[in-house]
C-alpha cells in the first residue's frame, strides 16, 4: 500500500522465514564470521572463473536460506536478486541452477533492499506465498570489470573502498503464524540522487546525499521519529560516507542518535584489514543484513530496524566519459512481530 | 661505480616523486600521468637534454618510464638521420624494442604459468 | 574532471563532503615513492653492470637487456602476488619504473585468462600499458619530425 511519496506499508506483515549469509576469505577473518553460514577459503572457490565464483556464492546463499526455512525449491514462487557484473550475470546464471522464475535486479549495491522491498510488496498483496531474494558481489570480479587487473599495483586512496566477496538471500513468505517472528514492515524506494561527485574511488562521499534523501523520505511519508528504531543501519557509505550522512540528516532536522546509526561496510572488517574507508558492494548489505543483523534481531538485540542500501549507479565507461555518480537508496524496516 | 648507484638511487626516486604529485596532488589516474611522463622523456630526448641524465643518472634515467619516450625519440632522429625524413617513422622502434618486447613475451609467460590471487 | 557546471547544492554538498573526506598522505607517498622507485633503480644498476662486466655489452648497450630482465622480475612479483602489495604502499614508486609498466601488460594478461588467449590475454593485455606506447609513440613521432624539419631547413 502506498503511503506517501514514495513509500509502501505492508500490512499483512510478510515473514521473513530465513536468511542465510556466504562469504570469502577477507569477510572469513572479519567482524562478522560467525554469522555467515558458509565461508570460503579463496576466491576462486574450485571454479575457473572470479565470474563463476560469483555465482556460486549466491546459489549457496540462496539455497541455504531455502533450506533454513525448511522448503524446497519448488515452493518458492520467485526470485529477485542482482549484483554488480555486466548483466548481472551471476544472478542469472544463479537463477539458472536454482530454476526459479526469476526478477533479475539492478541498483549496484542498493539491490539487497531492492530486492526486498519487491519481495515484501509482491507477499503482502498475495501476488506470491513464498519469494527468495538476494544480492552479491565478488571482490576480484568487481575489481576486473571496474577497476584494475587484480594483479596490477596501484594504490588505492583512503576513500577507496573494498568490495565484499559475500552473498546474502532471504526466504519472505505470507506465513500466518507470525508470533515471535521478524516482518517487513514498510519500503521507501529512493530515487536518483547526483550531487556531481566523480571519482570511483570515493563511492562514500557520492552515496551520502541520496541515503540522507531516502531517510528523510521515510521519516515523512511514515510519520514517525528516528527514536522509533532501535537500528538505523545504512549499507556501505563506510568512513567518508557515514558521518556525512548523519550531518545532513542533521542539517534537515533528523537527529539521529550516532550510537544507534550504523554502517555494514564500518561493520564488517576488523581494524587492521587493508579496506582503507571499509566495505562496500551488493553483497555487502546483503551478507551484513541477512547474517548479523537478522541473527541479532533473532536473539532479540533488535526489536526495529531500518536498512538503508546505497548504491553508486556509474559504469567504467561513464567515469570515462567525464560523467558524475548517480546514486540511489532503498530503505526497508524490518520488526519483531509481537 | 659507486657514485653512479648513488644518482640512480637519488635521481631515479626523484622522477618517482613526481609521478606520486601527479597521482596525489593533480589526481591523475596513472594511466595518464604514465602517458604524461613518457611524453615528458620523449620532449626533453628531443632537446637533447636525457641523453646527458642519463650518462650522470645511469639507471636512474633509463629505469623510469620517461626513458621510453627517449629512446623513441633517439631511434627515430637516428633513422632520420640516415634515411631522411620518412626515418622518423620507421626508425622508432630500433633501440626501444626489448621494453616492449619482453612485456609482451613476459606477459604471455606470465598468464600461461600464474593464476591471479586477487 | 567533469565539464559541467554545478548547481549552488551540489556545489554546498562538495563543501560538506571535503570535510569529510580524508585526505590523502601526500608528503608520506611522495617518502615511499622515492625510496622505492630509487631502490628499484639501484637495482637496474646493478643488473647495468651485471650485463656489462659478464656479457661484455658496454654502458651504451646494456640498456637493452637490462630492461628486459627488470620486466622478467615485474613478471615473477607480479605472478606471485607480490606488485600489487608494493604498488599499495610504493604508489609511483613502483608504478613509474618500466617494471610498472611491465606489471600493467602481465597483470592484465594473468587477468584476461579465464577470458581464453586469443579474446583474453590477446585482447585485453594492453588495456592499461596502451595509452603509454600510444602517447609515446605519437610524442616521439612530432618531437622527430620538428626536430628532423628544423635540422632539414638549417635552423638548428
Amino acid at each position: 500500500m502506498l503511503k506517501g511519496k514514495q513509500s509502501w506499508v505492508f500490512p499483512n506483515r510478510p515473514v521473513i522465514e530465513a536468511s542465510a549469509a556466504v562469504g570469502g576469505p577477507f569477510e572469513a577473518r572479519g567482524k562478522l564470521a560467525s554469522d555467515f553460514d558458509i565461508l570460503h577459503d579463496d576466491l576462486w572457490m574450485g571454479k575457473d572463473s572470479y565470474e563463476k565464483a560469483h555465482t556460486l556464492i549466491l546459489e549457496e546463499a540462496i539455497e541455504t536460506a531455502i533450506q533454513k526455512a525448511e522448503m524446497t525449491k519448488e515452493d518458492i514462487s520467485f526470485m529477485l536478486a542482482g549484483d554488480l557484473v555486466n548483466q548481472i550475470t551471476p544472478s542469472s546464471f544463479a537463477a539458472r541452477s536454482v530454476g526459479i522464475p526469476y526478477f533479475g535486479l539492478f541498483g549496484a549495491c542498493s539491490t539487497s533492499m531492492e530486492g526486498l522491498a519487491l519481495a515484501s510488496f509482491i507477499i503482502n498483496n498475495q501476488g506470491a506465498n513464498r519469494v527468495v531474494t538476494g544480492a552479491s558481489s565478488h571482490n576480484a570480479a568487481i575489481e576486473k570489470q571496474f577497476r584494475y587487473p587484480t594483479e596490477y599495483g596501484s594504490q588505492k586512496p583512503p576513500t577507496a573502498q573494498w568490495t565484499v566477496t559475500g552473498a546474502g538471500a532471504a526466504v519472505v513468505t505470507n506465513d500466518q503464524e507470525k508470533q515471535g517472528k521478524l516482518v517487513t514492515t514498510s519500503a521507501t524506494i529512493g530515487k536518483v540522487v547526483d550531487m556531481g561527485l566523480s571519482d570511483p574511488f570515493n563511492m562514500g562521499g557520492a552515496m551520502a546525499p541520496s541515503a540522507a534523501d531516502t531517510i528523510i523520505a521515510h521519516f515523512k511519508d511514515l510519520q514517525l521519529d528516528p527514536s522509533y528504531y532501535d537500528l538505523i543501519v545504512t549499507g556501505d557509505l563506510a568512513k567518508i560516507g557515514h558521518p556525512i550522512t548523519l550531518e545532513l540528516l542533521k542539517k534537515e532536522g533528523l537527529n539521529i542518535d550516532s550510537q544507534k546509526f550504523k554502517d555494514c561496510g564500518l561493520m564488517i572488517y576488523q581494524e587492521d584489514q587493508q579496506v582503507q574507508a571499509g566495505g562496500s558492494g551488493a553483497g555487502c548489505s546483503a551478507a551484513v543484513l541477512y547474517g548479523h543483523l537478522l541473527n541479532e534481531m533473532r536473539k532479540g538485540k533488535y526489536q526495529r530496524i531500518l536498512l538503508v542500501a546505497t548504491g553508486a549507479l556509474l559504469s567504467p565507461l561513464s567515469f570515462q566519459q567525464k560523467e558524475s555518480i548517480p546514486c540511489i537508496a532503498h530503505a526497508v524496516s524490518i520488526e519483531v512481530h509481537p | 661505480m659507486l657514485p653512479m648507484f648513488f644518482w640512480a638511487f637519488v635521481i631515479g626516486g626523484l622522477i618517482c616523486v613526481i609521478g606520486q604529485i601527479m597521482f596525489d596532488v593533480i589526481k591523475l589516474t596513472p594511466g595518464h600521468t604514465m602517458s604524461t611522463l613518457v611524453v615528458i622523456g620523449a620532449i626533453l630526448g628531443g632537446l637533447g637534454w636525457y641523453d646527458p641524465l642519463i650518462d650522470f643518472a645511469g639507471a636512474g634515467a633509463t629505469i623510469p618510464i620517461t626513458s621510453f619516450g627517449n629512446s623513441l625519440v633517439n631511434g627515430a632522429l637516428q633513422e632520420a638521420d640516415q634515411h631522411g625524413l620518412v626515418g622518423v617513422l620507421t626508425g622508432m622502434f630500433e633501440i626501444t624494442s626489448s621494453g616492449i618486447s619482453a612485456a609482451v613475451v613476459f606477459g604471455f609467460i606470465g598468464a600461461l604459468l600464474f593464476k591471479p590471487r586477487g | 574532471m567533469a565539464k559541467k557546471n554545478k548547481s549552488p547544492e551540489q556545489k554546498r554538498y562538495q563543501q560538506i563532503e571535503q570535510k569529510h573526506e580524508l585526505k590523502r598522505p601526500v608528503v608520506k607517498n611522495c617518502i615511499k615513492a622515492f625510496f622505492v622507485g630509487g631502490t628499484i633503480c639501484l637495482i637496474g644498476q646493478a643488473v647495468m653492470y651485471f650485463y656489462m662486466y659478464f656479457f661484455h655489452f658496454t654502458e651504451q648497450t646494456s640498456g637493452n637487456p637490462t630492461v628486459a630482465t627488470m620486466i622478467f622480475f615485474a613478471m615473477l612479483l607480479t605472478g606471485f602476488g607480490v606488485y600489487d602489495k608494493i604498488g599499495q604502499f610504493a604508489g609511483a614508486g613502483s608504478a613509474v619504473p618500466i617494471t610498472g609498466f611491465g606489471n600493467s601488460v602481465i597483470s592484465a594478461a594473468i587477468e584476461h585468462r579465464t577470458e581464453g588467449f586469443v579474446l583474453g590475454v590477446g585482447g585485453n593485455m594492453f588495456k592499461l600499458a596502451g595509452s603509454v606506447i600510444l602517447f609515446g609513440v605519437f610524442s616521439a613521432f612530432v618531437v622527430a619530425l620538428i626536430k628532423t624539419l628544423l635540422q632539414i631547413w638549417g635552423i638548428i
